[in-house]
């Protein structure tokens, strides 16, 4: 945010011919031009000085020392009660924990299964959306909906789908009687599925609308084009909308990793990540609130997410960095 | 204590409040929690007429019934009381950081552990003074669940309720049940009701700490009370032979219990004894709250958890005990020992009861006369026990009971076949905990 002001005395260094007569004043000895008033610049050094400021504190400081305490046990209580301990949170996460791998294998169920299941659908939707049939606003409003209600209350809505003894799959099934009893949300083997229910039900309204804007950039000469060619629909998405779409591609697939690594609220609502349903956010969680809370350890989790958030965040900026290099 | 779970967690789902919090803390890292809510707490100087208290009480019922005890104490002393009411599950959770920064001069918890706990932290104030007036109102147990470790008195137990066997009278008229008192009449009656198409044992286990109840209660009735006091200590083996018994027994009752525990709710299985569609059902006296209806809570009756072992009997009963604490520097100390006092009298805990009559006195002087006979029968298997234990995670560290028991407890719930290297696991983790401070 600093570029704009900074290149100002810069360019008004070059003797451009409109600005000469101010152009180097014999009272500045370093040959600046000093545009900027001194209110001015404090305004600037506030501008950019607080947020800094905010977000070193924030975010910086907190991440850091988040990173520091997973090398700790900590109760919580005042800070001589912080003891070193060196790897031994890590250790005993990797080797002692029934809750850690699963809860790893479930972040990267939820990401494969919101990319391959609700993100294809959301597309299809969108590109039937584009085609302007009757009641378009309609259907995008009812498939845009889960998207605007809280992950909170989807939780709470789909656990009246999903309660196995009053629920409403089980009522309509009648698998809510002792010998052919369907337990929707104890069920290791069912729950998080359940559960990714709900969450793509979400996913697809999300995916749709960015593919929607996707779309409409999409230039209509194109599609003429294909179609003078004679190439049919199916064709004319694959070879010609589909490429145009690579922008929109790489930001669908930022927010679905986002989305998955993130989850939490829907999963916390539904069974608290209890057997089956564990995922990293929910761990780090449950160590760290509470009355005696394991912060060291809970922050040793939180690092992990981290790590894995770094691996995927890393790569994505390398490439955008080298695109604009090249650009 | 509505809403407020035995184990002092949640019963209903999470409020949005609650939501956001958890979220804020995971992204927070962990490492703002204690320096963002120093700021809480009340702010009123020292006033010799106002003591503030701090309150998890926030369900309707007990906050009005506390309200009445305060109002009794203002119009007794003058004294006015200052109440901060927070929701009970943002207040256990933040009670860290409530009680390390600048928190009210009473506030409400827990016996046990977790009073204990704060105790050695130095993050509550002794009460020895209080106690010498007040402790003839009370019972010898009673006295030994409000001290410290360091032998002094931090608590002021104001209502306690008992966990047992509920059934409904009608039901075992109806089909000619006997009360089970020893483990294989016990057995025997889950058959025959099975048999006669009935759940032998509701269960709802979603909020994973209503199975705690059931192993303490096979527990002590297996190995006695101090085998559990041990065992909650950390002190002895998850891996120990005795532990191992206890998890026989339950896998032996486990297959008449309610099928899905693990989905299911507390106040959902509850409801299964109220459509008579359950035999019996394992759980605190607050199973009350879901017989709204008049007639329905007359039929309802309990029976203390049958013999196991004839060597302990039925001698210890598990009844986790709410009250009132001092924090470690009240602005007006005079004030609150005022109030503690008061608290600690028959008479406020006749006021209590008046409106929640869900749980008994703590105190053996307050009045059983408008006891429910539900009430004086909790009442007399209080102050008929030998040991009175308090419940899992009151008993014991709550950041093991919470991170490593709940989700053992489902897993063996899910699949008793595990229960060796259930017993392993949790034995490996409980001595990095125990061992961590």
């Amino acid at each position: 945010m600093t570029a704009t002001p900074a290149k100002v005395p810069e360019t008004a260094d070059e003797p451009t011919p409109g600005s000469a007569p101010t152009a180097k004043p014999a009272k500045v000895p370093h040959g600046h031009q000093r545009l900027l008033t001194r209110r001015d610049r404090l305004t600037l050094g506030l501008m950019a000085g607080v947020p800094t400021i905010l977000h070193v504190a924030l975010v910086w400081l907190t991440a850091l020392a988040s990173i520091a305490l997973a090398f700790t046990t900590w109760d919580g209580i005042g800070f001589d009660s912080i003891r070193w301990v060196g790897l031994q949170n890590f250790r005993e996460l990797f080797t002692n924990n029934p809750q850690f791998w699963p809860a790893v294998e479930h972040n990267v169920i939820w990401f494969v299964v919101l990319i391959v299941l609700p993100t294809p659908f959301g597309l299809f939707l969108a590109v039937q959306l584009d085609k302007k049939i009757r009641f378009s606003r309609v259907y995008q409003t009812a498939f845009f909906l889960p998207v605007v209600v809280s992950m909170a209350v989807i939780g709470f809505v789909w656990q009246l789908v999903y309660n196995p003894d009053t629920g409403l799959i089980n009522s309509l099934i009648g698998a809510n009687k002792p010998g052919h009893y369907i337990d929707w949300i104890g069920d290791p083997d069912l729950n998080l599925w359940a559960i990714l229910v709900a969450a793509s039900w979400r996913h697809a309204g999300y995916m749709m609308i960015l593919y929607l804007a996707g779309l409409k950039s999409v230039d209509p000469a194109l599609r003429e084009a294909s179609a003078l060619d004679g190439a049919n629909e199916w064709q004319t998405f694959k070879n010609v909308v589909f490429p145009t779409l690579r922008p929109t591609n790489t930001v669908v697939l930022v927010v679905t990793i986002i989305e998955a690594l993130r989850a939490f609220d829907l999963v916390f609502v539904f069974n608290k990540g209890a057997q089956g349903t564990e995922l990293l956010s929910i761990l780090v969680t449950n160590n760290i609130i509470g009355e005696s809370s394991r912060i060291g350890y809970g922050s040793a989790i939180a690092v992990v997410l981290l790590v894995i958030s770094l691996a995927v965040i890393i790569p994505y900026l390398i490439a955008t960095f080298r695109k604009e290099r090249r650009a | 204590m509505h809403d407020l779970a035995p184990s002092g967690l949640s019963f209903s789902a999470p409020s949005r409040r609650t939501l956001l919090r958890g979220i804020g803390g995971a992204t927070l890292l962990g490492a703002g929690i204690p320096l963002l809510s120093a700021c809480g707490g009340s702010g009123t100087a020292a006033d010799p007429k106002t003591v503030s208290l701090g309150s998890n009480s926030s369900d309707a019922v007990p906050k009005k019934a506390f309200a009445e005890i305060y109002a009794a104490f203002t119009k007794k002393s003058g004294v006015k009381v200052d109440v901060n009411t927070k929701d009970h599950n943002t207040f256990q959770e933040q009670i860290n950081s409530y009680l390390q920064g600048t928190p009210d001069d009473v506030f409400t918890w827990f016996a046990g552990y977790r009073m204990q706990f704060f105790a050695s932290k130095k993050l509550a104030t002794p009460i020895d003074d209080v106690w010498q007036k007040i402790g003839g109102n009370f019972p010898e147990a009673m006295k030994k669940l409000s001290k410290g470790e360091d032998g002094k008195y931090y608590f002021v137990p104001l209502y306690t309720y008992p966990w047992a066997v509920f059934y409904r009278k009608s039901v075992f008229a109806q089909h000619g049940y006997e009360v089970p008192t020893t483990w294989d009449a016990f057995v025997a009656l889950c058959k025959r009701m099975q048999k006669d198409g009935l759940v032998p044992i509701a269960f709802g286990d979603k909020d994973a700490w209503p199975a705690m109840g059931t192993f303490d209660q096979i527990n002590f009735r297996t190995n006695g009370y101090d085998f559990h006091v041990e065992l909650m200590a950390g002190k002895a083996s998850w891996t120990d032979a005795k532990v191992r018994k206890v998890f026989d027994h339950w896998t032996e009752i486990l297959p008449y219990h309610q099928e899905g525990a693990v989905g299911r709710t507390w106040q959902d299985a509850a409801q299964t004894l109220v459509a008579k569609k359950a035999g019996m059902y394992l759980l605190g006296t607050f199973v009350g709250q879901q017989f709204t209806n008049k007639a329905d809570l007359d039929d309802l009756d309990f029976f203390a958890f049958p013999e196991i072992d004839p060597q302990f009997g039925q001698d210890t009963v598990e009844a986790p005990t709410d009250g009132f604490m001092l924090s470690k520097a009240p602005k007006n100390k005079a004030g609150a020992a005022q109030l503690l006092e008061y608290l600690g009298t028959p008479e406020a805990e006749q006021i209590y009861l008046k409106s929640d009559p869900n749980v008994v006195a703590a105190s053996t002087k307050a009045d059983t006369s408008s006891y429910t006979p539900l009430q004086k029968k909790a009442y007399e298997m209080i102050s008929g026990a030998k040991s009175l234990t308090q419940f899992m995670d009151r008993d014991s560290r709550p950041d093991f009971t919470s991170t490593v028991m709940q989700p053992a407890l489902q897993n063996f719930v899910r699949n008793p076949k595990n229960v060796d290297s259930i017993l392993s696991s949790i034995e490996r983790q409980k001595k990095t905990i125990f061992a961590s401070s």
